[in-house]
């Protein structure tokens, strides 16, 4: 498997990573070469085997449906790069 | 004072022989004189050092102490720790101020330990030798011409330099065990689950693993008995009773069974590892342990899995670095998606931008099967080899990497090779189990070589025995470098 520059734009853009048409080549290079490591998973036979999503085999534990969280937006306020109002902020999404 | 461990100063402190003041003043001191050239700290902040070590004396004063209350730590910078600077070796977080702490660090505090600062460490745990830090790479302390490891470079390179008595770190596919090895420490991963991911800033979340790194098995023991522990904000920690992980140290290895996996001493091992590990095990059949020969045939698959499942995890848990809630923001951007591409093309190195987007290809339509999904299940067969082992041995012994820590720079501009050296270490994480690196000699250049000590699941008081009957018996781990 190889992949193509084509590629690397749709991977960047699923991403949110700006790569420029300058870093492009370099970029395929190097996924290229770990992609050739990783091809080598497809010469092993793995019919009826389980995946291993995890190492422990339990269950997600559930707790009661009650508030357990106290406010603390001011201080995770604090740290945002843009807030008003108590809100964050991005550009316009909606005109 | 310095040299001391952390058992050591635990009774120094106990019998008033010295005061917590005292200890992160001279430990700073020390900071101050040879952390510019190690770079091991990337943040320090010596008034609230002093004063948690002032609440510690106040603490022993009043009679209510901990074992360990007024040991002064490091803590690598991945552990969120309200006020303190959380920057995860990234440009993407060198803003951050966390709100909050981890549950290792709640735990380190509540027993009264004093934080003299933060370790460097790759960016996001991310690497093998701590040179993919927004801070710049770490010096081993004992060459500063090579890597200290990674990625808990910092934190390993600080406890060889006696920085610090004892430090946190992290190990996903091992970032505690490899730099523990290259810098002539002890480190142990746990069990996956043991000890509490809440507020570790997540890389590969199926795999990470917070652990201690300090000068002797004993100390990690005395660590892991604060920084283990069920915690319900951590949906994969494990509901298990407290253990003293110091109750078996002093057993006898006599009728130990070790396991010496084949596959881990062919091709590829360096010369003089393999004769330093075999050091190791002669010392062990001296004890009267037993060496039994083990298979682990799908050792070497367990690199391609693992660069495989830990970028696809990886994409998923860096997704919420979007400059929206906390981080970097990129100062220019015409609209929203450029604001996202622009703030994490500028926010994340090199090393981290690969993983992101290995990730988000093969966890991409149509690519789910050929690669996430083949990469699981040759996690189980990987997991299934260990099982299969474990039913011949108590423990597995090996080495950690297949040389000893290589120069500054040989590595760096092939992501391959960089991921080649970690096959020693990567199946444990992908099993779950706990594993630990114990200083077991020197390469034919002097830099240290660790002995790997692999356990069954949950069976961190019987790995810790073992290298501390080793310990009581070399004198490997008291060796430091001349700084």
């Amino acid at each position: 498997m190889s992949l193509t520059h084509q590629d690397v734009a749709r991977i960047a853009q699923l991403a949110r990573i700006e790569v420029t048409d300058a870093q492009v080549e370099a970029t395929l290079a190097q996924l290229n070469n770990i992609f050739g490591l990783i091809e080598q998973m497809q010469a092993v036979d793995t019919t009826g085997i389980e995946p291993m999503a995890h190492p422990q085999d339990v269950s997600l534990r559930l707790r009661d449906d009650v508030v357990t969280e106290t406010d603390h937006r001011e201080a995770y306020q604090a740290v945002a790069p843009q807030v008003e109002k108590g809100l964050f902020l991005v550009p316009k999404v909606i005109e | 004072m310095i040299e001391a461990t952390l058992k050591e100063l635990s009774v120094q402190l106990a019998n008033k022989d010295v005061s917590a003041v005292e200890l992160a003043t001279a430990y700073l001191a020390r900071i101050d004189a040879l952390n510019p050239a190690l770079n091991a700290l990337v943040t320090l902040d010596r008034e609230r050092t002093l004063a948690a070590a002032a609440a510690a004396d106040a603490r022993r004063a009043a009679g209510d102490a901990h074992a360990l209350t007024g040991v002064p730590l490091v803590h690598k910078d991945i552990f969120c720790q309200q006020g303190w600077k959380t920057g995860c070796g990234s440009k993407m977080l060198d803003n951050f101020v966390s709100p909050y702490s981890a549950h290792v660090v709640e735990r380190c505090d509540a027993a009264g330990m004093v934080t003299l600062g933060r370790a460097n460490m790759d960016e996001f745990a991310m690497g093998s030798s701590n040179e993919n830090s927004f801070h710049g790479a770490v010096k081993n302390p004992w060459d500063t011409a090579a890597i200290p490891g990674g990625s808990s470079g910092g934190s390993a390179a600080a406890v060889a330099a006696r920085l610090a008595p004892v430090a946190t770190g992290t190990d996903t596919g091992g970032s505690i065990r490899q730099p523990a090895s290259h810098c002539g420490i002890t480190g142990i991963k746990p069990t996956y689950g043991v000890v509490s991911r809440f507020g570790m800033v997540a890389y590969a979340s199926s795999l990470d693993q917070g652990g201690p790194l300090a000068q002797t098995a004993e100390d990690c023991a005395l660590m892991l008995n604060v920084m283990a522990g069920f915690d319900k904000r951590d949906s994969t920690s494990v509901e298990r009773a407290a253990e003293d992980y110091t109750r078996e140290l002093d057993k006898p290895l006599a009728g130990l069974k070790v396991g010496l996996p084949r596959e881990y001493f062919a091709e590829g091992l360096a010369p003089d590892v393999a004769r330093v590990i075999e050091g190791a095990v002669a010392e062990l059949k001296a004890q009267g342990a037993e060496v039994v020969e083990v298979s682990l045939p799908n050792t070497q698959l367990s690199i391609p899995a693992y660069y495989v499942i830990a970028p696809a995890e990886a994409s998923a848990n860096l997704s919420r670095f979007d400059g929206v809630r906390y981080g970097y923001r990129a100062p220019e951007y015409k609209d929203l998606v450029e604001m996202y591409e622009k703030t994490r093309a500028q926010g994340f190195g090199e090393e981290v931008k690969r993983r992101i987007m290995v990730g988000t290809y093969v966890l991409s339509h149509g690519y789910y099967d050929a690669y996430y999904l083949k990469a699981q299940k040759i996690r189980r067969l990987i997991a299934n080899d260990f099982k299969a082992a474990f039913e011949r041995c108590d423990v597995i012994l090996g080495p950690v990497a297949p040389t000893a820590a290589f120069n500054i720079g040989e590595k760096s501009g092939d992501p391959v090779q960089m991921y080649l050296s970690d096959i020693y270490t990567l199946s444990v994480n992908l099993a779950g189990l706990p594993g630990m690196s114990v200083p077991a000699g020197f390469a034919d250049n002097g830099r240290p070589i660790g002995l790997q000590i692999i356990g069954n699941y949950f069976s961190e008081a019987k790995m810790l025995n073992v290298a501390h009957r080793f310990q009581c018996a070399t004198d490997w781990h008291r060796r430091a470098p001349a700084l």
